[in-house]
């Protein structure tokens, strides 16, 4: 458990100490979103052109006439993210081909958060992934509408507080689990999906540059804990994230050809859900009952994911 | 210059893109305008051209899809009417604040509901305050010519704003129509590259679209407006550019035996035709009526109209769409308000009519202005509604 794979790309030594999205930002404290998006710009590299959705990360970074962008950066609505990249790409395309800009290769990626993934921009996600645009697209999942005051989306999971699935006396938060946006995307036959979290940033930066080297579409759901939307410790983002990972809650994992691989093994017994929700007051109204549904759930849905772990082979054998 | 060839408009359309040297081509398929969509397909499959052409899932990707490719630099076209037009509304007046030419034809179509697929101008009319640059064509050659003209509009350094080449759905979309199309070699002499004033690339890395505190957002919608009005002067130049190479002359407001008249008729797309025949038929019989038609919508060109009805003692505004709510169709409306203040302005009588498909014909432009002459106040009026 926790050990780091794949040193072979990236190295915390070799990570390029510059930044491509710079300090001076407005992100709040402890922001694990802001730190997965630090991480994904270094290892994307300067040859990227970034499609920002609205959302927190947009309205931190580029409060006019400010910029926290050091590469070429277009925001345009919420959930419209994919279908802007996929024009990015098909202009740099075009224009590379007919020899009217640099003839070098600029990736062109798409950053959105849960609410312009896998709810209102759930629709042009799946049509560029579907088109095959060279397009990487990160989620950045925290699991709510931070950005409009903690308003729950389809990726808040089980019974957490948000302020539109609050603790009720009749209803106690979320009604749902997350939707599985990650096995949405695995379904379009795309060559590269992965889940990933900051609190794993060797992973988190290798799976980017796979991602980056995808010709093609790839996806990567990024979970990025937040402190002020979830009521935790702003000095415990790195701690939860950790924690979501080692309760099998969001196992890191990538498919690619189809293939289903965990980049973090569990070789001792998972932990059990409670260490994770106890450290969070969106959870707070949780009695034991609700916590052995809430772990059921996460058994459940590991089950499924562990089975096709097991299973899976790539499609091209 | 090529000779005259029997086309239909939609198809023509396409083929007049296909001159252009577009790079991208995002669109979607939406009745009339689907025949755009599908020969222009055929331009790119067939390797006519060289251009990416994006199939996307729906016209807010299609619009969302041009932001991007023209933010890179690229010369970007779409096509849509109605529905998708509505669809696209969202990102209509961000393409136009974040100054990125895009070229999109409308095939003119009632909105829903109810559902109709025929023509009238609903879809344009609600796109109204998007800071688009907005244009109606009369009949195919327009459609063809304004078509290319909009790609030098739209991208000129003094412009840089989304242009929307209006054509009815049907009545011009599926008309098979004598047209002329200018060559290659003539639309390359008259439609230079691109020359983009900022674009994503990492050579030079700028932020497009930021977002602005109530301390500069009243500026943004300043400038915003003062473009577009001072595009018109570009629109004239260019429109002028084109009447010396091509012979075909464009004017923001077109008039058609308006000397002297008494009464006016004004009109929008397509039905100015029908209307010049109403004309000539009426001023046989001794009637003092003549011809408006506005060409340019957006920016508004007050001082051309002023010009043009200066005189005229009745104006018959017709509106192929409602304002809902007892105000009557917005061009009567917009006119109305425009020339408030003016001494000596006309009676301005509206007709909405030709509604969602409705046909207008040279006896009803008749009846209509007939019927003017009797009215005493500025009301408006539902013409040919079954009771």
């Amino acid at each position: 458990m926790n050990t780091v794979e794949n040193f072979e790309i990236f190295a915390p030594k070799l990570i390029d100490k510059r930044e491509l999205f710079s300090p001076g930002h407005r992100a709040c404290q402890g922001c694990g979103e802001v730190l997965a998006l630090r991480l994904i710009m270094k290892a994307l590299g300067e040859d990227t052109v970034v499609s920002n959705a609205t959302g927190c990360m947009e309205i931190i970074s580029t409060a006019y006439p400010h910029t926290a962008w050091e590469v070429p950066y277009i925001h345009v609505a919420f959930e419209n993210a994919a279908a802007v990249g996929s024009g990015v790409e098909a202009g740099l395309k075009a224009l590379r081909r007919k020899g009217k800009i640099a003839d070098r290769y600029v990736k062109s990626v798409a950053i959105a958060g849960d609410g312009g993934t896998v709810d209102i921009g759930l629709q042009a996600l799946s049509g560029a992934m579907e088109r095959g645009h060279d397009l990487a697209f990160f989620c950045l999942d925290n699991e709510a509408y931070m950005n409009t005051g903690i308003q729950r989306s389809s990726a808040t999971p089980f019974m957490a507080a948000t302020t539109t699935s609050p603790a009720g006396k009749a209803i106690k938060g979320q009604r749902t689990g997350k939707k599985n946006v990650p096995e949405i995307m695995v379904a379009h036959n795309i060559p590269y999906v992965a889940t990933a979290c900051p609190s794993y940033p060797i992973d988190l930066m290798n799976k980017v540059e796979k991602a980056r080297n995808t010709k093609g579409p790839s996806y990567v759901h990024v979970f990025s804990v937040c402190p002020t939307g979830w009521r935790g410790a702003s000095n415990e983002t790195i701690k939860l994230g950790r924690m979501a990972v080692e309760t099998g809650f969001f196992p890191l994992y990538e498919v690619e050809d189809g293939k289903y691989r965990l980049t973090m093994e569990y070789t001792e017994k998972r932990r059990p859900m409670e260490d994770y929700l106890k450290l969070q007051g969106r959870f707070r109204h949780l009695d034991p009952a609700d916590i052995v549904k809430v772990q059921a759930l996460v058994d459940k849905e590991f089950r499924k994911l562990m089975h096709k772990v097991e299973t899976s082979v790539p499609w091209s054998e | 210059m090529g000779k005259r060839i029997g086309m239909e408009v939609g198809i023509a359309a396409a083929e007049a893109v296909g001159l252009c040297n577009i790079d991208v081509a995002a669109v979607y398929p939406i009745t009339p305008q689907s025949h755009i969509a599908e020969h222009l397909s055929d331009i790119v499959h067939d390797g006519r051209i060289d251009a990416e052409f994006i199939t996307v899932e729906s016209e807010h990707s299609s619009i969302s899809a041009c932001a991007g490719a023209s933010a890179t630099g690229a010369r970007v076209y779409t096509a849509t009417s109605s529905q998708g037009l509505m669809y696209m509304h969202e990102v209509l007046p961000i393409v136009s604040a974040m100054r990125l030419p895009v070229v999109m034809g409308n095939a003119n179509r009632a909105i829903a509901g109810p559902l109709n697929i025929w023509n009238d101008h609903s879809d344009i009319m609600n796109q109204r305050d998007c800071g688009w640059i907005v244009m109606h064509a009369e009949n195919g050659q327009e459609v063809i010519d304004m078509t290319i003209q909009s790609f030098k509009i739209a991208e000129h350094a003094d412009v840089m704003l989304p242009t929307v080449v209006n054509m009815d759905g049907f009545q011009l979309t599926h008309m098979i129509e004598p047209l002329e199309f200018p060559t290659q070699a003539e639309v390359n002499k008259f439609l230079p590259d691109r020359v983009p004033y900022a674009t994503l690339h990492p050579d030079k890395p700028v932020s497009m679209g930021c977002f602005n505190m109530p301390e500069i957002f009243t500026e943004t919608m300043k400038v915003k407006d003062s473009v577009l009005i001072n595009s018109k002067k570009t629109i004239i130049k260019i429109w002028n550019e084109w009447g010396k190479q091509f012979g075909r002359n464009y004017k923001p407001v077109e008039t058609y035996k308006t000397k002297g008249a008494e009464t006016l008729i004004l009109t929008v797309g397509s039905m100015g035709e029908t209307a010049s025949v109403a004309v000539d038929e009426l001023k046989k019989a001794g009637k003092s009526v003549g011809l408006v038609k506005l060409r340019l919508w957006r920016p508004f060109p007050l001082e051309e109209l002023r010009a043009a009805i200066k005189g005229c003692k009745t104006l018959i505004v017709m509106d192929r769409s409602v304002t809902f709510g007892g105000i009557g169709g917005p061009v009567a409306t917009e006119i109305k308000s425009l020339i408030f203040h003016d001494k000596d302005r006309p009676r301005i009588v509206n007709y909405l009519m030709g509604l969602g498909g409705r046909d207008v014909t040279v006896e009803d432009f008749i009846t209509m202005v007939e019927r003017a002459a009797k009215k005493k106040d500025e009301t408006y009026e539902f013409y040919g509604v079954r009771e």
